[in-house]
């Protein structure tokens, strides 16, 4: 509770202090024993207002302020009508006097309130502390010795100094030194990354090891910390239809709900349909649940929370709305590359004809592929530098490694391979079209990929299968999406259709489009888009599907550290690259939209039966306070179980 | 020019509403945003009469909600 709070508390419990010696005094008798009858009404008044003035004064003098505003309507003003109404009973004297009642229901109301104040407070602690990757300094080298300033100060180029414990204020790209770093912040990832000298570091993570001197990148304001803090600060802005829903329902709702408690108040009465007495009273309590306070707060707070529950495990939601259309998918479209794959090409077969070793075949490629920097030449030169055989050449022996004194006449056909003399023979390496123009036969292969044919001099030996990654948890990615609900799980590629097929079912597609050209997809989505009756999501790795990303319902981009350009197309952006984390967003959204619904649900409810109850005479004020503020305490709780993402 | 500011005591949704539309219909305010939850005030307005501006905001603000307090 800060000091203010604290405060209020205090005159509270003086209040109802008062109010209980009152209560008690009134019970004994003693006031018509002193001042008789009807005096001790009037005594009774006088005593009651004083906890009713300690209590609520600054609710009166805030809607008296109003008032001369021309600003009525809001709660005080409300409170201030209801409660001087149930005082200025007593100048109906055939009915019950309710002093009590209106002092005892600013007290309730009060108490309400404050209660209020501490969640939204406590709420706002949480999602501050949930935001909590701010780094508070920088520290940078003058004169020898380290010295701590604001990182708003630090310049691009400047060297900044990061300890064990610290958080990496700014971007940059570490010129000394080697440690782990804790991303857990940034993408609610547990494993820690290992970064050394020329490795790029991003703000945010937290330094856990060594110490490391990074020359910065970026400014501050533009470091990876600052625009996800931005992001999610400002996602609230973006309003969910249900948010806007709240705000159009709570404009017309209370000044309905006056109008009612005024003719209520008025009209059965001049109608000779009871006293005006009973029928002011079931006015004054109409105006009590007239606002719409718990539906204001707690909806926004639910969305709020659902996003930063989300920024907690590396997923960042741009806006209420998104989060709300994510809610609604039933359709998910990946671009297969960077999503589903990792995008980087490996060896995944080596078949060598009989009479070779598959280290040699891998080792003879390798060389003759020695000057390429094609991505499919350095993956076998990877996988031979990596592989254990140690089949240098063709003829010795030992650890692998590539030597280019043993190549000569190295030659690229474009589109097709290359040629070369490797060790005094004639290799070549190369799809079938090479194959074919050299005249050697050479056979399919049962592995999908793309295939690289090795001849040496002029006789075929053998093949090695290089394919993109299909990433460890994309299949258990795609049976948690259906799991959550998702009907159709699509993949669109460039690639071919026996690569697309393999890929399909290894991670258990519904459906895919293969060789695909890039301005395809966008027309692919949409046909898709026609066919769905729920929201499409696009999930792609960010680099060149921005107009993909636009179209769909959600544009989801993934593997985003650091990516300017994937951070601005999407919608929904995921900090690293595992596919896992589409279905974890997808049931927050859930949850959240849950959450708000039944808040709306239980408040309107609760709002509109005490209306009834109170328009046919039944409900008292008490209920109505209990309508007003219990109502918004309870949304705020319910609310602030957004927040809680774990297991999601 | 734009700057964001912290608001105190902000309680309640609705008056940060309020507070929201009373400050955009203030002489030579660009735009302004209240953010109820991260009880932050954006305000923009010309370089040359930021101050001036600002000033008429703290006044408005001090009339509104008395409570609420824009820190500087």
């Amino acid at each position: 509770m800060n000091k203010k709070q604290k405060k209020w508390l205090r005159r509270i419990l003086l209040a109802l202090a008062i109010f209980f010696a009152i209560a008690g005094l009134d019970e004994s008798g003693m006031l018509e024993r002193v001042f008789g009858e009807p005096g001790a009404l009037y005594a009774n008044f006088a005593l009651y207002l004083i906890p009713y003035l300690i209590a609520g004064h600054d609710v009166l003098l805030k809607a008296w302020r109003n008032v001369r505003r021309g600003a009525a309507f809001d709660e005080s003003f409300l409170m201030a009508v209801a409660t001087i109404g149930a005082f200025g009973m007593v100048f109906f004297p055939e009915a019950e006097p309710h002093m009590a009642e209106g002092a005892a229901v600013m007290l309730f109301y009060q108490v309400g309130e404050l209660f209020q104040s501490y969640a939204v407070g406590k709420s706002r602690k949480s999602i501050a502390a949930m935001m909590d990757i701010a780094p508070d300094y920088a520290n940078i080298e003058r004169d020898g010795e380290l010295v701590e300033v604001d990182p708003d100060e630090v310049q691009v180029g400047d060297i900044i100094v990061v300890k064990p414990g610290e958080r990496v204020p700014i971007d940059g790209i570490v010129i000394d030194g080697a440690s782990q770093l804790d991303t857990a912040a940034l993408t609610g990832e547990s494993i820690p990354r290992h970064v050394e000298t020329g490795g790029e570091v991003i703000s945010g993570c937290i330094n856990m090891t060594g110490v490391l001197r990074i020359r910065t990148t970026k400014l501050f304001g533009a470091s990876t910390v600052s625009r996800i803090l931005e992001l999610v600060e400002n996602a609230s802005e973006k309003k969910a239809r249900t948010e806007s829903f709240i705000t159009r329902f709570a404009r017309i709702y209370t000044p309905i709900v006056t109008l009612s408690a005024l003719a209520i108040a008025i009209a059965p009465p001049l109608l000779g349909m009871g006293s005006w007495a009973d029928w002011i009273l079931r006015g004054l309590t109409f105006l009590v649940v007239s606002c719409p306070c718990a539906l204001v707060i707690s909806v926004p707070l639910s969305f709020f929370g659902g996003i930063g529950g989300a920024s907690r495990l590396g997923i960042l939601v741009k806006g209420s709305n998104y989060l709300e259309a994510l809610a609604e998918v039933d359709t998910v479209v990946f671009d297969k590359t960077g999503t589903l794959t990792s995008g980087t090409f490996a060896v995944v077969g080596v078949h060598p004809q009989s009479g070779i070793e598959a280290g040699q075949l891998l080792g003879v490629a390798a060389h003759a592929e020695v000057f390429s920097d094609h991505p499919i030449a350095l993956s076998v030169k990877e996988a031979y530098l990596d592989s254990s055989t140690g089949a240098h050449a063709l003829d010795d022996r030992g650890d692998p490694a590539i030597v280019q004194a043993r190549v000569a006449n190295a030659n690229e056909e474009s589109g097709r391979g290359v040629t070369a003399t490797v060790d005094g023979r004639a290799v070549l390496v190369g799809n079938d079209k090479l194959m074919t123009a050299h005249g050697i036969d050479c056979p399919n292969c049962e592995l999908t990929g793309t295939i690289l044919h090795v001849a040496i001099d002029g006789t075929y030996a053998g093949h090695i299968v290089i394919a993109d990654t299909v990433k460890d948890d994309a299949a258990q990615a795609i049976a948690d999406l259906h799991a959550a609900g998702v009907k159709r799980c699509i993949m669109l590629t460039g690639d071919h259709e026996e690569v697309a097929r393999a890929v399909a079912s290894e991670v258990g597609l519904d459906e895919y489009h293969a060789q695909l050209l890039p301005g395809d997809k966008v027309e692919q989505v949409e046909r898709i888009l026609e066919s769905t009756h729920g929201n499409l999501a696009f999930v792609g790795d960010g680099i060149n599907d921005a107009p993909v990303l636009t179209r769909s319902d959600v544009g989801i981009a993934m593997g985003a550290m650091g990516s300017d350009a994937a951070i601005e197309a999407a919608d929904v952006v995921l900090m690293d690259d595992r596919p896992s984390k589409i279905a974890s967003s997808i049931r927050i959204a859930r949850k959240t939209m849950r959450i708000a619904h039944q808040n709306i649900v239980f408040a309107i409810g609760v709002k509109l039966l005490i209306l009834a109850l109170a328009a046919a005479g039944i409900a008292n004020m008490w209920l109505a306070v209990f309508g007003d503020v219990g109502v918004a305490v309870i949304a705020i709780l319910n609310a602030m179980r957004a927040m809680n993402v774990k297991g999601l | 020019m734009r700057k964001v500011f912290k608001l105190d005591e902000i309680d309640c949704a609705v008056c940060a509403g309020k507070l929201e539309d009373a400050i955009k219909k203030l002489d030579g305010v660009q735009g302004a945003k209240v953010n109820f939850l991260t009880q932050k005030l954006t305000l923009e307005a010309a370089d040359e009469d930021f101050d001036a501006v600002l000033e008429a905001v703290v006044k408005l603000t001090a009339d509104i909600e008395p409570d609420c307090e824009i820190l500087r």
